[in-house]
């Protein structure tokens, strides 16, 4: 008996990535089940699946002691090669897919500057929170403040100048608190802000630019807006990655010192 | 064929991403900089591109949208390898962070959207002035 339970852990660990894909396929199922019952979709699955994901690596690091989340347990160790840097990169880029060139156009000018002062006051905003919490040392300011733009931006941006695990984790909770309090207030407030049209579906994917977030607004305000939102949100994430550890960087290293 | 369209997007990363080290290395980063950026400017010039000529059917875009919809579930492996036990620490930092920046971007929304809006609605789509 126990022969056999060793034998069915070590052929979980010989195919790491397959363990993977059917861990987080369960996973996200069990948070699309809850975020139907439970919220009746107001809480949008994906994001319930990655609340699930950082509470697995809480968990994971409780009982390894380790600082990679579950990857530090042997038969999960395969997540960490799908949560990495390289498919990371690699479906990040394909999402740049769902958009188009002449859509781009028709967004007009309120879209390209909702785009920039959205990144711009997003990062700042979150900088600022970091240095009021006592961080001091640019890599950090500039990767939670990534963070506060989405919980894409945070990590690739933290990866890319080289932060530690735990300013990374901190920039992605920031994202997430943000992807779900879009998710969750932005249907209460939409008639205050006019979010009944296509264009201000745009501007407001825009501003907000976490696409699960702003999808998940959309969708419970009119699934109509979706794709208008998604759109300008798509852009987000890539000027986001574009210029956090560029342009945001090098200011915050300008600011702060090295 | 599938596998066109998941070359394609492996193409686009990989230029992407050396774009990005070469920018790192020329501005004295040591990082890569925005290389994920580039990558995706890079897909979405050349999907468009190939979209118009005819050259793109469906099923080599089969290959880019199944990586597209691998997007969240990816992300959700990559949370759970996060070291959330050292960022527990920090929780109200993150929470403040996120709310923060959320509720200044939100109010700002009716604001943005003036900008460079037809005087009427029939006038949509005249192409703003800094467009060519």
């Amino acid at each position: 008996m126990n022969n056999s339970l060793d034998l069915l852990v070590s052929t979980f660990a010989k195919n790491g990535l397959l363990t993977a894909f059917a861990v987080v396929g369960i996973t996200i199922w069990l948070s699309y089940f809850l975020s139907d019952r439970l919220t009746r979709g107001h809480l949008h699955g994906s994001a319930l699946a990655i609340m699930f994901g950082l509470l697995l690596a809480y968990i994971g690091g409780v009982a390894t002691g380790g600082k990679n989340g579950v990857v530090d347990i042997k038969l999960l160790s395969g997540i960490g090669l799908m949560g990495g840097a390289m498919l990371r990169d690699f479906a990040i880029v394909s999402t740049a897919y769902g958009a188009t060139i002449s859509d781009m156009r028709k967004c007009g000018l309120s879209g390209i500057v909702s785009l920039l002062v959205g990144v711009v006051l997003s990062f700042v905003i979150g900088a600022a929170v970091a240095v009021a919490f006592g961080y001091t040392d640019a890599v950090s300011i500039t990767t939670i403040g990534a963070g506060a733009v989405t919980y894409i931006v945070g990590p690739v941006t933290g990866a890319a100048i080289g932060a530690s695990s735990e300013v990374m984790a901190l920039s992605i909770a920031a994202g997430l608190v943000k992807a779900v309090l879009v998710m969750v207030g932005a249907p209460f407030c939409a008639r205050m802000i006019g979010l009944d049209n296509p264009r201000t579906a745009m501007v407001f994917g825009g501003m907000m630019g976490t696409t699960s977030g702003v999808c998940g607004a959309l969708a419970a305000i009119d699934p109509k807006l979706v794709p208008y939102g998604a759109m300008t949100s798509t852009f987000y994430t890539g000027l986001g990655c574009l210029m956090g550890p560029s342009v945001l960087f090098l200011a915050t290293k300008a600011a702060f010192g090295a | 064929m599938i596998i066109y369209g998941v070359a394609l997007l492996a193409i686009c990363t990989l230029v992407g991403l050396f774009v990005g080290d070469l920018l790192g290395v020329a501005l004295g980063v040591k990082a890569n900089v925005g290389g994920v950026g580039f990558a995706m400017l890079l897909l979405l010039f050349l999907t468009d591109r190939l979209k118009r000529e005819g050259k793109l059917v469906p099923v080599s875009a089969q290959g880019i949208g199944f990586w597209s919809a691998m997007y969240i579930p990816i992300v959700v492996a990559m949370a759970a390898q996060q070291n959330v036990l050292g960022a527990v620490t920090g929780g109200p930092m993150a929470l403040l962070a996120g709310a923060l920046a959320t509720v200044g971007c939100f109010v700002l929304i009716p604001a943005i959207e003036r900008i460079g809006r037809p005087k009427a609605v029939a006038d949509a789509s005249v192409p703003t002035p800094n467009e060519p």
